[in-house]
């Protein structure tokens, strides 16, 4: 196949930024979306030309590192991870438009390649249960129901790729948070630091600049692991009783 | 040729080439003298303590966040210690553990089943083909139930029944239900449990996380390990960290085969740079091959994937008996006309026999000219996954319901759809069971540098059972190195070392001129294309069959590679900058030199062992012919000098409680 590219090119953060034209003659419908970009890199080096920067680590869709705009949806036109998306999906001529996540969170560190960090820090802020190694009881001592562990599994099946927000026209990053408020609140271990977790969080979620829900749902529309919409109306549910508990 | 080799011959096999010279043997000192049961636990005892109020003083660097250098992050952290942990990706949570599918053993005996510590010993040393530590090994299972119970206290979400208690299922061969996991994705859940511990922490103050930033070189100092020197990915600023003691958990080394299921970043560079200081490297040429991975499709690709190995529980494998049938539609092959060949040639285990020899299989069908799917190179890399009988008896449902998810991931990637032509698969290098020798405190033949999970050369012999590197990364970070490395830190303090140490500033200084030569040469080729070449020369004759005429070709090709390279790469950018290609190149670099020593060591080894096939050491009937009388040892490498040959030291394994015994599956 023959396609155009139109790629975001940004030498660093500070940098404008802007749209360059590449031309791919010999693209092969086998080809995961990366691989594209890697047949163009080949190209690029042996024209002197800098590589595109983009990143990526698994390319199974599992790792949550790699993340494009493509034609304006968040890692492309299927609902799948970015490495998981492949050529077959355009069509010989195609013209497709590659972009960085935008969002004030997520800065541009250079191309394509932008800085999810503040995720790590939300995490940090209460995304956890506090148990300290060899102070576990015997896995047999609280017994989960399993429809409570599949439930929190489907949740803890957030990967942290940043699509949700990318997708949002808020730049919200509720998603990926009441993903994990949902996983360990369904779970007896979550549960004494509930409250504060969920405060915890929101509060670094506001100060890392992600923005506000409004419930348009692009998120979950976007998401490569299906995580619902419901799971902020959990959050939202979890920060009320929070605030009534005076946390 | 099934007799064990003379010495003589043996001479011939390396030393006579001049591709390595003999040492003194070794041994690991630190497992206590008593019996296997009352190891640990001794061990515990004997190693020292260290005042709450000192730790506090003390700084120990762990390059890896995946789940041996996250568990080993945390669990360090909330003893108090002083914690620098560095990663390459953008989150400690993208580490590659985060790939593993299928599961984590532990003796639980949830089942009551017969499981016991002793069996998860006894099978695993057995699955390693006796070339693993009995001392460790016992240890592994031993920790192994402590290890579901944080998992679980941490609120990882393991499948379970309507009880409510944790489901388990058999994996890989073993008779016992063992395995506990969380859909296929139980490495994913298990790298969040460690990672939101390892962010507790951090936020706690007591780890310092340094994500995308590399280690590009090992500070050694009076004989001990003192820092690292780590490249900020982003800036370009190479930096000078120090500690009293440093921690290697940056996991496997498969990437040097280029096409393998690891992730694309996965490398060698910090246990490389480690050995050419000093640390011995060990049985580098241990790969474990994956009989069920998606087959190549083309010179474009850039890595393979897995599919689960349960799928050889209903698939039935099979290629063309004739060569002039293998391009047709697989559903136009007359039943008669096709080769059922591990049904045939292994007719008690079938399409279930271990991973090595189903891929060994596989390769050699291929090689006769029977493989299916697209010619790549200059032949058909292919066999087919045939779940036609099975629809047929159970139902496209019953087949949807258990194996759903594989079936959509595979059509996702190849474009067919699986429940109407069969699956192709194939071999993939999947896992390495070389890497930095260890003692039993898992610290390498460098004082203060401790090495865990896939980048030691571990608890798995020559063959990693299924479902045990997941158990062996948590068991290193969690349970083992918080207690041997609190022993070596008891025995300082170490004297201070600042950043203007003559070996510091040279450490520095090293990497400095490294980047600036990458960014110089200006040549050619891309750093790619030397990835794609190198793969290509250990695939062939590194792979899952080695010969000592093929090894010894092998080694010329890559001293030839290894040369070009520094003649003719070109990467281009600049050091001070986010510049992927510069990344790449040293991984590469690193790796070309990494292959000739696994080329050597495979050389030297004539046996086959695990997944390793030496085509000199077979039975009659072509099965692998182990060689205990002259290689049950370890191999441990000596780096020899940029112009001398590595130095070979040999740890004897001795097995007092798992007795030797040729496997057999036929
Ligand atoms: C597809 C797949 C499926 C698997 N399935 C299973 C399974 O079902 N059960 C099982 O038991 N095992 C399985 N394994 C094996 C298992 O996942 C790995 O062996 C294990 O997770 C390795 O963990 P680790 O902590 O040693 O290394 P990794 O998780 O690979 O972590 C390495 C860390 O080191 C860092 N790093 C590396 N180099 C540098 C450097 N130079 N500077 C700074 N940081 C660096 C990386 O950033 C990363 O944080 C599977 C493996 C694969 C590939
Ligand atoms: S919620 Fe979905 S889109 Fe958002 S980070 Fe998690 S996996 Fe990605
Ligand atoms: S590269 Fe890991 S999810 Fe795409």
């Amino acid at each position: 196949m023959k396609i155009t590219l139109q790629v975001w090119r940004q030498d660093g953060p500070q940098d404008p930024g802007g749209l360059h034209g590449y031309q791919l003659d010999e693209v092969s419908e086998d080809m995961s979306f990366l691989e594209m970009l890697d047949v163009l890199n080949e190209d690029l080096i042996l024209k002197g030309e800098e590589p595109v920067a983009f990143d990526s680590d698994c390319r199974e869709g599992i790792c949550g590192m790699c993340g494009l705009m493509i034609n304006g949806q968040a890692h492309g036109p299927e609902v799948t991870t970015t490495c998981q998306l492949h050529m077959r999906t355009f069509k010989d001529g195609d013209t497709i438009t590659v972009e960085p996540w935008r969002a004030d969170a997520f800065p541009v560190l250079k191309d394509l390649v932008v800085d999810r960090s503040a995720f790590d820090r939300i995490i940090a802020a209460g995304g956890f249960v506090s148990v300290n190694t060899g102070a576990a009881p015997d896995a047999h001592a609280v017994p989960v129901p399993k429809d409570d562990a599949d439930k929190a599994f489907a949740s803890a099946a957030c990967i942290g790729c940043g699509a949700c927000v990318a997708a949002c026209p808020n730049a919200s990053g509720m998603l990926f948070m009441g993903a994990k408020v949902t996983h360990l609140g369904l779970l007896p271990q979550g549960q004494p630091e509930r409250d504060a977790r969920v405060v915890k969080m929101v509060s670094q979620h506001d100060h890392e600049g992600f923005g506000g829900c409004t419930n348009i749902g692009e998120c979950a529309g976007a998401c490569p692991k299906e995580i619902p919409l419901d799971v902020i109306s959990t959050l939202n549910k979890d920060l009320r009783t929070a605030m009534r508990h005076g946390r | 040729m099934t007799d064990t080799l003379s010495p003589e011959t043996l001479e011939n096999a390396g030393i006579a080439h001049g591709l390595y010279r003999d040492g003194e043997a070794i041994a690991d000192t630190k497992a206590p003298k008593v019996e296997v049961q009352d190891r640990w636990r001794t061990r515990q005892f004997e190693a020292a303590l260290v005042n709450p109020a000192n730790r506090r003083k003390l700084t120990v660097i762990v390059v890896g966040s995946g789940l041996a250098g996250g568990a080993a992050s945390a669990t360090l952290g909330e003893a108090g210690y002083n914690v620098k942990t560095f990663c390459y990706q953008d989150s400690p949570r993208r580490a590659h553990s985060i790939a593993a599918q299928g599961g984590i053993n532990a003796a639980k005996n949830y089942k009551e089943d017969g499981d016991s510590v002793y069996r998860l010993f006894y099978d695993t040393v057995k699955g390693g083909d006796f070339r693993s530590r009995e001392s460790n090994v016992y240890r592994l299972a031993e920790v192994s139930a402590s290890i579901i119970d944080q998992c679980v206290a941490q609120g990882v979400p393991f499948a379970r029944e309507y009880g409510g208690l944790l489901d388990n299922r058999s994996f890989g061969g073993v008779q016992v239900s063992r395995t506990f996991y969380a859909r296929g994705q139980t490495g994913q859940q298990l790298l969040i449990g460690a990672y939101q511990a390892l962010e507790r922490q951090v936020a706690a103050g007591s780890v310092e996380m340094h994500t995308r930033h590399e280690m590009l070189e090992l500070v050694v100092v009076d004989g001990r390990a003192r820092g690292v020197i780590v490249r900020d990915m982003v800036t370009g600023e190479v930096e000078t960290h120090l500690a009293d003691a440093v921690v290697l958990a940056s996991g496997g080394y498969g990437n040097v085969f280029y096409l393998s299921t690891n992730a694309m970043g996965c490398n060698v560079t910090a246990t490389w740079r480690a050995h050419r200081k000093g640390a011995y490297f060990s049985n580098p040429c241990y790969t474990q091959i994956h009989p069920t991975c998606i087959p190549v499709s083309g010179e474009h690709q850039s890595k393979l994937t897995l599919m689960s190995e349960s799928l050889r529980n209903d698939g039935r494998i099979w290629v063309p008996k004739n060569r002039e049938d293998c391009d047709k539609d697989p559903r136009e092959i007359k039943e008669e006309d096709r080769d059922y060949y591990l049904e045939r040639i292994y007719p008690a285990f079938g399409n279930l026999v271990p991973r090595d020899i189903a891929s060994r299989q596989a390769k050699n069908v291929c090689d006769e000219g029977r493989g299916v799917g697209p010619v790549v190179g200059d032949f058909r890399r292919g066999v087919y996954l045939d779940f036609a009988e099975v629809i047929g008896r159970q139902g496209q449902a019953w087949v949807a319901e258990k194996y759903g998810n594989l079936f959509d991931m595979y059509q996702r990637i190849t474009g067919e759809n699986p429940y109407e032509v069969p699956m192709r698969i194939y071999p993939a290098v999947h896992y390495t069971m070389g890497g930095l020798w260890v003692d039993y405190d898992l610290q390498s033949s460098i004082p203060g540098l401790f090495v865990a999970g896939e980048a030691n050369f571990s608890d798995h012999g020559a063959n990693r059972l299924g479902a045990s590197a997941l158990m062996q990364g948590l068991a290193d970070g969690y349970f083992v190195l918080p207690n041997t490395i609190r022993d070596y830190l008891s025995h300082g303090p170490y004297p201070t070392v600042t950043e203007t140490h003559d070996d510091v500033v040279a450490a520095k200084t090293s990497v400095d001129d490294r980047l600036r030569t990458l960014l110089s040469i200006n040549g050619e080729r891309t750093v790619d294309s030397f990835h794609k070449e190198l793969g290509h020369v250990m695939w062939e004759y590194c792979g899952m069959e080695r010969s000592e005429t093929g090894l010894l070709k092998a080694i010329d090709l890559i001293r030839g590679l290894k040369d070009e390279f520094w003649r003719n790469v070109r990467v281009l950018g600049a050091a001070d900058t986010l510049n992927q290609s510069l990344e790449k190149a040293g991984r590469v670099a690193d790796l070309i030199e990494l292959g000739e020593l696994m080329c050597i060591d495979a050389l030297h080894r004539r046996e086959s062992c695990g997944g390793h096939f030496r085509e000199e050491s077979q039975t009659e009937e072509g099965e692998a012919l182990r060689d205990d009388v002259n290689f049950a040892y370890v191999a441990a490498w000596e780096f020899g000098g940029d112009d001398g040959a590595p130095v070979l030291h040999k740890e004897d394994l001795v097995f007092d409680y798992v007795h030797l015994k040729q496997r057999s599956y036929k």
